[in-house]
């Protein structure tokens, strides 16, 4: 019996679990069987292996080669798990001592020349076998940088499969190759948005008020408004006003970056991310899913924005997708054999015309669309899916332009961050006993039942609201969370009257 | 040129049958027969080891060039080789009615023969997928 051993990660959502290969050399008719439920790239793996390894100086005999990914029960994806397998058959033909791979976690896909090339989730892999308590991890070169940001480890970055072998003992030639530096299709050059501004965005004092508050509550927000009237532009610049990530956020907004696109990671970006889906996008689009599950758009803004731009134009059916991962924060993705869970904590922000045409409703224009149309437009967003929006507001055309008519500096995005900063810091002090950080997730009942209950004085306006019909129940909390988070951002202690007002009118804002 | 290659590579299999008959009976084995042939194809060496009766498929290559001869059998044709063992006991059923047999097996045999060079043969005894 000749059996090899070595590690390497397979990736469930987000979660890497550390996988042992083994394989064991037996006389028999020659071949390579792979068990432990490979998925279709995986079970190809025999292949890149058998020409990588004959490429590299090490053909292999004449022999039976069983490799068991284990633990078997548990189903594996993707070509990641190439090199470990390239290793493990090493091991067990005695090419390389079996005590310098069995404790190594590898990480790459094997070209057939025997270079690695790049794959994607090697964050989540790396930071997976260090909380497995491994010491050493072998990644592809291109992916090296990415690795070297999980502390705690040893990450080695090896462009070749003889590498690998001749750093775990093989005596075989050395033969520099170039390295595999980028894998062919590489996505997005820069995910985030372009650093714009909030100083850009001319008038629009009121949009402007309310993107301040739902920044500084974590309010999902609802702008309604014609064409260039710059909601897009407004949407845009939330993500600069919100506060900086933490390091376990980031850690985890990277994970999901890595994991989703081909992108090398060289840094851990502390800035939330934005994430805009077109309105063509499916459902797995947007909350994830594929028969080699991946995450869909909530998932990558999560800890940032979600912008669904033209809102109504997506499917109903997609965006009642949408609430399920608002309610819990995160989306859990159901297949015959597996599961995955992904965070889903975003922020969201749609925009909407008013109707097909855009005018409906806007001094000066007048809208061309029949009554119909303009009712099915907007009755496209469901209610449920509205009610979850806290503030709505509606961007009129700018009327003023920069010039001498412009009074007022215009405020930056970094002194907003600084007011924001301030409120949720003041919100978190406030909810320190709760399990909540921000207003937006406090639930009603606290606001009204506990020692935060308003004065009547102060909550006449919604409690009128509610008397005449105007206001539901819900619809009354939702008021009070905005108005706790209008109080943060005035340094009050409690919302006064003047504050309910104003959290009144960013509720009531869009007629619905 | 094409049947001048074909022809060579049937002398190449036949002198690797050759070969592997030599080392069989080196082991012990007796050989029944060679290149008993039916509809469903042929076997190339049938033979006794000890009460055992022995299927044996022979491979020859003359270079490890296209990977070792033994790589050529493929499920499909062990599957082949099973039908055939059984064609061959129903074919000979009343030659070997008496005789000690209690057990069939199917052994592959890779022979391989570069030019100017020692030949090697790779003997594996009951292959199964």
């Amino acid at each position: 019996m000749s059996l090899g051993r070595a590690r390497a990660v397979a990736l469930v959502g987000l979660t890497g679990v550390p996988v042992d290969v083994e394989v064991d050399a037996r006389s028999g008719l020659p071949g390579m069987s792979l068990i432990g439920m490979p998925d279709r790239a995986l079970g190809e793996a025999v292949e890149r292996v058998r020409s990588a390894l004959g490429n590299s100086g090490c053909d292999l005999p004449a022999r039976r080669l069983t490799i068991n990914l284990s633990p078997a029960a548990l189903p594996k994806q993707g070509s990641g798990f190439d090199l470990a397998i390239a290793l493990a058959v090493l091991a067990a033909l005695g090419i390389v001592p079996r005590e310098g791979v069995a404790a190594t976690v590898f990480v790459g896909e094997l070209a057939l020349d025997g270079r690695l090339r790049p794959t994607a989730g090697v964050l989540p892999a790396v930071l997976a076998a260090r909380d497995a308590g491994v010491h050493t991890v072998v990644v592809p070169t291109a992916n090296s940088a990415e690795a070297a940001l999980v502390t705690g480890i040893r990450s080695l970055g090896m462009s070749s499969l003889r590498e690998v072998a001749i750093h775990a003992g093989a005596r075989i030639s050395v033969k520099p190759v170039e390295p595999l530096l980028q894998s062919e299709q590489s996505f997005e050059s820069d995910h985030t948005p372009e650093l714009s501004d909030l100083a850009d965005v001319i008038g629009q004092s009121d949009a402007i008020d309310g993107l301040i508050t739902a920044a500084a509550g974590g309010h999902h927000l609802f702008l309604l408004g014609p064409p260039g009237s710059g909601k897009t532009m407004l949407a845009k610049r939330l993500p600069g006003i919100l506060p900086e990530l933490s390091t376990e956020e980031a850690m985890q907004v990277a994970c999901v970056r890595s994991l989703s696109q081909a992108v090398n990671l060289t840094t851990i970006d502390l800035r939330p991310p934005f994430e805009a889906p077109h309105h063509t996008a499916t459902a797995a689009a947007l909350v994830g899913g594929g028969s080699v599950i991946r995450p869909g758009a909530v998932t990558r803004a999560s800890g940032g924005v979600l912008f669904l731009d033209e809102a109504p134009e997506f499917h109903a059916s997609v965006l009642d997708c949408l609430r399920e991962p608002l309610e819990t924060g995160s989306v859990t993705i159901l297949r015959a054999t597996t599961r995955a869970t992904f965070p889903a904590r975003f922020q969201l922000v749609m925009a909407a015309n008013p109707c097909p045409c855009g005018n409906y409703g806007m001094p000066r224009s007048e809208c061309s669309c029949a009554p119909m149309a303009r009712r099915r437009y907007l009755a496209r967003l469901s209610g449920p899916l509205l009610d979850r929006v806290d503030i709505r507001l509606t961007v009129a055309r700018a009327t003023t332009s920069r010039g001498p008519m412009a009074n007022d500096a215009p405020v930056t995005s970094a002194q907003v961050r600084d007011r924001v900063i301030i409120a949720r810091g003041a919100a978190r002090e406030r909810l320190r006993q709760t399990p909540w950080t921000i207003n937006a997730d406090v639930a009603g009942a606290y606001l009204t039942g506990s020692n935060l209950r308003l004065p009547r004085s102060v909550t006449k306006p919604i409690d009128m609201g509610v008397e005449r019909g105007n206001l539901s129940l819900r619809g009354y909390d939702r008021v009070l969370r905005v108005a706790w988070t209008i109080a943060d951002l005035d340094g009050s202690t409690s919302p006064s009257l003047e504050h309910v007002g104003r959290a009144l009118f960013l509720r009531q804002g869009v007629p619905t | 040129m094409r049947q001048n290659s074909d022809r060579q590579s049937i002398l190449l299999g036949k002198r690797g049958e050759d070969l592997a008959c030599d080392y069989l009976r080196e082991h012990g084995f007796i050989i029944v027969e060679r290149n008993w042939r039916c509809t469903t194809g042929e076997i190339d060496i049938v033979a006794r080891d000890g009460s055992t009766l022995v299927m044996v498929e022979v491979k020859t290559r003359s270079s490890l060039a296209a990977g070792h001869p033994l790589e050529a059998i493929t499920p499909a044709k062990l599957a082949r080789l099973r039908l055939l063992a059984g064609a061959w006991c129903q074919a000979n059923e009343k030659r070997y009615a008496r005789s000690r047999i209690d057990g069939i097996r199917i052994d592959a045999i890779g022979v391989v023969m570069p030019l100017g060079q020692p030949s090697s043969v790779l003997h594996i005894r009951g292959v199964e997928r």
